[in-house]
């Protein structure tokens, strides 16, 4: 700017700001301890479901000393892995204040692409297939991207109509057939299964995945602008974001990451029809939820939600273990999601009657 | 005027008035010129000829009318908006601004009416936000941002932790914000839209020594506001708008606020002083030892039948939660409301309507009107026990209800079939206030009715409040920071003070000194309080 030079506008002016006068400087202060509760407490929202998660496991395990036996640790990570990974792109949809509902008709249509390559080429290698799932997923995710972003449909409209046609897609492929185990190499369904300690290299590797993405939406540009737009799109426009790019790019993250889902879906179970996945978007968004991300965006993060997705995982398995009909495990998934619900905005009104007193308290 | 800017600002040899900035010869005092610019939307020119001219070491007041293309003007200047046509030079340099970011680049930094906070991100990310000081592998440098801003908050001589998250930060608060980053982009062209329009008397002069200390330090200042007084405190020079035109620019020693409303309107507005000799009618609201634990404690008066009874008080004071109470949006703790006599159940709204209670909110767009439906059935919504016939509501019914209301507020309108957000901000108070006159209360409240309202309809809502009062006998409760409109209109005026009821007068009584001493519990007014507009809104 070639008007700084004459213009001294970093110049510091401690006279001036020593002459300041600060009649709400008691208000100042005020507000500031609840508001470090606020902060804490929404600190504490990502570290209580760990809580949770924990005196879950102690409670059957109590119950049921067998629960924490090798075979059931794979089962509960293995079931996990997959959806937090789901949870991930779910994540940076949910917090510009978006949804994506295609997740669980993207994974089955990948599953199913990229297995039933093993059959088409002999000898494929497995990268391979990883891609062409990926790019089912960028398929996928691209169109759902392009439709919310730059048609301004609302996302959540848009991905339950994809929802219906990739699912609907994957059916004609399909038809009555399926992929069966026998017909991947063994190496493929090893992914899905081997582990070292009950712990499976894939979740491993998710764990990564995972931490890398919550890194990036902390601690980037693009990730954090995701949080700005959720937070207030309105203001997101006039600092000049690029709203409807970044929506695009989320879009298209979660779309490529159920994609390679997919991949995974299919190594672990083997035996892929045109039924793969279904419902799984519902489950998602729970776990997300559960996990501390707002449902009308601008915050939680994507280990939050990983998190979520491993509560859900290992209550079902529990319930398992406890002897309580499977059937049970939809109503406990809905009723921990009222809980964290109830529970956000519980805390959220009650620190507001906080800060409200203490406000009044303080004034001068 | 007699504002000084701190004790030490006139005797700096450095602080400058305006023009008198040290520069080299044959430097151009120019800041900034827009020309001629035009801007449509769909059929409405918003801006016919913008024109503006800021030069460095200045604060430019913008005056107009809702609708004169204030904001428009503004969005261009900040990029969001693109001119069809005129010429914007910055430092005597043409630019052309096709986004927000180009905007910054040239050294603007809009404040922008709406607040613009991202409720869920830092104070620290909400400065930066989008321009984040980068670490390697294009990671954000958290540690330098907050580094920075405790340099600038410094500088400002305030107080503000820049690691909270945003939600929660009172108005003022976010306005220091909002200038944190203006000084942090190093912007020297600052444009601030409304700044004061939620600020109380105390938050408004913190404003005002922040705009001195960047005025002094060589920075143009564009000030855009409805309250005049402020200009004339503030403002070096000013421009006038109407219809989205230039009116004149002019320097405001040697002007007084009738000339810039007429120049504003174009006509004279005809203002009367209230009468303070009404007929008062039976007790209506008898409001009884009300208390609301940390809001306000053992409130207790009375309005009549065909009297205006006005709340005063500074921020925080209590008052629009008083109202809140009395209506039953918030619960009450003890003590009693009567509407004629009756008692009204604690924390129910419904009750209260039932009973003849009125209310138009503080905030007309969130929780006065539905933005996003029809203006008439926006009118008819308190109404519709009185449209049904036959257990259904009648469309014809509805419709003629509604145009019945809007011819008489003279309520200016597309299509009453349209969305009440086509509305301007007067209309729209219009509108709310038809909604309840439909339901022919016998008590109305009105919290800060005529705020962000151009000078003419605010004359209207004045006349229709007075006319409502005294031909109808409608008792009127009303909140309001605005000091001439207290005196104007207040047949009784009530001062709260931290959450208490301290002080009464008559309409003969009521002067500003007096109820700002009242407000703030002091005696003597200070100087400062008693000159400008004294009262702060109630948000909590």
């Amino acid at each position: 700017m070639a008007h700084h030079e004459s213009t001294p506008a970093r110049r510091r002016r401690p006279l001036l700001v020593a002459e300041m006068t600060n009649p709400d400087g008691a208000l100042v202060q005020a507000t500031e301890s609840p508001q470090r509760l606020v902060d804490m407490v929404f600190r504490l929202r990502e570290y209580g479901i760990i809580v949770v998660l924990i005196l879950f496991i102690a409670v059957t395990t109590g119950i049921q000393p067998r629960f924490l036996g090798q075979q059931n640790i794979k089962f509960i990570l293995l079931n996990a892995t997959i959806y937090a990974l789901l949870a991930l792109g779910e994540t940076m949809v949910v917090v510009s204040r978006q949804m994506d509902l295609s997740v669980g008709s993207v994974l089955g249509l990948s599953a199913y692409v990229s297995s039933n390559l093993f059959g088409q080429v002999h000898g494929i290698p497995i990268p391979v297939v990883f891609l062409a799932g990926l790019g089912v997923g960028l398929v996928c995710g691209v169109f759902n991207g392009a439709v919310t972003a730059f048609a301004r449909v609302p996302g959540l409209v848009v991905t339950l109509a994809t929802l219906y046609i990739i699912r609907g897609i994957d059916i004609s492929i399909i038809g009555g057939g399926e992929v069966v185990a026998s017909s991947l190499p063994a190496h493929f369904s090893a992914i899905g299964s081997d582990s070292v300690v009950g712990i499976p290299y894939v979740s491993m590797v998710v764990v990564v995945v995972i931490a890398a993405g919550t890194y990036f939406l902390r601690s980037f540009r693009p990730g954090r602008e995701l949080y700005a737009i959720g937070s207030n799109p309105d203001a997101a426009r006039l600092v000049g974001i690029p709203i409807a790019r970044r929506v695009f790019t989320a879009y298209m993250a979660s779309g490529a990451i159920a994609g390679v889902a997919g991949v995974i879906w299919a190594s672990y179970y083997g035996t892929v029809d045109s039924t793969a996945g279904t419902g799984y978007e519902l489950t998602v968004v729970t776990a997300v939820v559960v996990g501390g991300v707002a449902i009308f965006g601008g915050s939680g993060s994507a280990a939050g939600a990983a998190f979520g997705a491993l509560l859900l995982s290992t209550i079902a398995t529990a319930l398992y273990a406890l002897g309580v009909s499977p059937f049970w495990d939809p109503a406990f998934d809905g009723l921990l999601l009222v809980l964290a619900i109830t529970l956000d905005r519980g805390i959220a009104l009650r620190l507001a009657e906080v800060m409200r007193k203490r406000t009044f308290r303080h004034e001068p | 005027m007699e504002r000084e800017v701190g004790a030490t600002g006139t005797s700096d040899p450095e602080v400058a008035e305006p023009g008198e900035r040290k520069r080299s010869p044959g430097e151009d005092q120019t800041a900034l010129v827009l020309e001629h610019a035009t801007k449509s939307f769909g059929a409405v020119h918003a801006l016919v000829d913008g024109d503006i001219t800021l030069q460095w070491g200045e604060t430019h007041g913008l005056v107009g009318e809702n609708g004169a293309g204030k904001s428009t003007l503004v969005k261009i200047l900040a990029g969001v908006h693109q001119p069809e046509s005129g010429r914007l030079f910055v430092n005597g340099r043409e630019v052309t601004l096709d986004g927000p970011g180009a905007s910054r680049a040239a050294g603007i930094a809009v404040i922008h009416q709406e607040a613009s906070v991202f409720p869920d991100l830092s104070v620290a990310e909400n400065v930066f936000i989008g321009r984040e000081p980068l670490r390697s592998g294009r990671r954000i440098d958290f540690k330098t941002m907050h580094e920075e801003i405790a340099v600038i908050v410094d500088r400002l001589g305030v107080r503000l932790d820049s690691r909270r998250i945003a939600k929660g930060l009172s108005v003022a608060d976010q306005q220091i914000m909002e200038i944190a980053k203006a000084l942090s982009l190093n912007a020297s062209i600052i444009v601030m839209d409304e700044p004061t329009s939620s600020l109380s008397a105390h938050e408004v002069n913190r404003l005002f020594e922040m705009i001195e200390l960047l005025r002094c330090d060589g920075a143009a200042v564009l000030f855009i506001s409805h309250r005049l007084q402020e200009v004339f405190e503030i403002c070096q020079r000013v421009t006038v708008m109407r219809d989205g035109r230039h009116v004149f620019t002019r320097p405001l020693a040697g002007l007084v606020a009738d000339d810039l409303v007429q120049a504003m309107v174009g006509r004279e507005v005809v203002d009367r002083a209230a009468g303070g000799g009404q007929q008062m009618g039976d007790v209506v609201l008898d409001v009884e030892h009300l208390s609301r634990e940390g809001v306000f404690t053992d409130v207790s008066f009375t309005v009549r039948a065909g009297e205006i009874v006005v709340l005063a008080g500074l921020v925080g004071s209590g008052r629009s939660e008083v109202a809140r109470a009395i209506f039953g949006i918030d619960q009450r703790d003890a003590g009693s409301v009567s509407i004629n006599g009756r008692p009204l159940r604690a924390g129910s709204p419904t009750d209260a309507i039932a009973a003849g209670v009125g209310y138009v909110p503080e905030d007309r767009r969130q929780q006065g009107l539905v933005m996003a439906m029809a203006i008439d059935r926006n009118i008819a919504l308190a109404s519709y026990d009185h449209l049904k016939r036959k257990g259904l509501i009648w469309g014809a019914l509805e419709r003629s209800f509604a145009s019945d209301w809007a011819s008489r507020l003279r309520l200016k309108y597309g299509r009453l079939s349209g969305n009440a957000s086509t509305l301007s901000g007067g209309n729209q108070q219009k509108l709310v206030l038809a909604k309840w006159l439909g339901r022919n209360p016998s008590l109305l409240i009105v919290d800060e009715p005529t705020r962000g309202i151009d000078v003419a309809t605010k004359a209207e809502v004045h006349r229709l409040l007075e006319a409502l009062a005294a031909e109808q006998g409608v008792a009127v409760l009303m909140i309001s920071s605005e000091l001439p409109e207290v005196l104007r209109m207040g047949n009784r005026t009530l001062v709260m003070r931290e959450g208490r009821l301290v002080a009464e007068f008559s309409h003969s009584e009521v002067s500003e000194e007096r109820i700002v001493g009242a407000a703030t519990g002091q005696t003597e007014p200070a100087d400062n309080l008693a000159k400008t507009d004294a009262m702060g809104h109630g948000t909590p």
